[in-house]
């Protein structure tokens, strides 16, 4: 089956990332594709490289950016919830004048038509949210 | 817009009040940006989702919260052809609102009837 994945909360604060994380493994490890996952609200904070975690608690970011390397999943993060929250990639930083930039590796920045565009493409869009 | 054929049936399912989280208006914006893509289009309001089409809100710096009153976009959803707003009933009595409260034309429906639509759905977002 072609799955879609929609994050909509933050990692660590809320369990949507870690359970969108473990679903979107376990279908992948079953021969599903899943053809993106979109974060949004506050989920577009899982697509930040400067998070530090501590050494004995999982990393939720480097989690979705290795199995993004492993199964070269597409991990859209939308602009207008990220450009709220301060996650920037290294062209809209200079887009928008800022001194830095975060995005973490295997995310790409895009727009909510992406996300639509998930919802008809997919045979699902599973929605991970408070 | 793309994927031109495929047309689905989408339900923004909107859950939360309009102000304590950004909740309501990313979905609205979501709505907006939807609306390009041609696809049968319905939102439907549950719980303190039912505040969001309250009429007369006041959310000026003067009223207490300072932001911005994004509810006349409801309005404006008519112009994307997006005409199917459900209310669920059972949320709006619990909160002592009534269908002339609200700032565009609902169609008030039972839960019943809304798990029912829902059944009819291809893709239901959640906010």
């Amino acid at each position: 089956m072609k799955l879609g994945i929609l994050v909509n909360e933050g990692p660590y604060q809320h369990q949507a990332s870690d359970s969108a994380y473990h679903y979107t493994k376990a279908a992948l490890e079953q021969g599903h594709e899943i053809y993106r996952v979109f974060f949004y609200h506050d989920g577009v904070n899982n697509g930040t490289r400067l998070t530090i975690p501590p050494q004995d608690d999982r990393n939720v970011i480097n989690r979705w950016s290795e199995l993004a390397k492993q199964y070269k999943l597409d991990l859209v993060v939308c602009i207008a919830a990220a450009q709220r929250r301060g996650i920037l990639d290294e062209n809209e930083a200079k887009r928008q004048g800022k001194d830095a930039h975060n995005l973490a590796e295997g995310f790409r920045i895009s727009g909510l038509g992406q996300l639509i565009e998930a919802g008809i493409q997919s045979d699902r869009l599973i929605v991970f949210g408070d | 817009m793309e994927e031109s054929g495929t047309i689905k049936k989408f339900m923004y399912l909107n859950r939360k009040a309009p102000y304590g989280t950004v909740y309501a208006l990313e979905s609205l914006e979501v709505v907006l940006i939807g609306a390009a893509f041609d696809q049968e289009v319905s939102l439907a309001f549950v719980d303190d989702g039912v505040y969001q089409l309250k009429n007369n809100q006041n959310t000026t710096v003067n009223s207490g919260i300072g932001m911005k009153d994004f509810s006349k976009t409801y309005r404006a959803l008519e112009d994307y052809d997006i005409d199917k707003l459900y209310v669920e009933k059972e949320s709006m009595e619990a909160r002592g609102l009534q269908e002339d409260d609200f700032i565009v034309p609902v169609q008030i429906i039972n839960s019943a009837q809304l798990a029912e639509l829902m059944t009819q759905q291809d893709v239901i977002l959640s906010f």
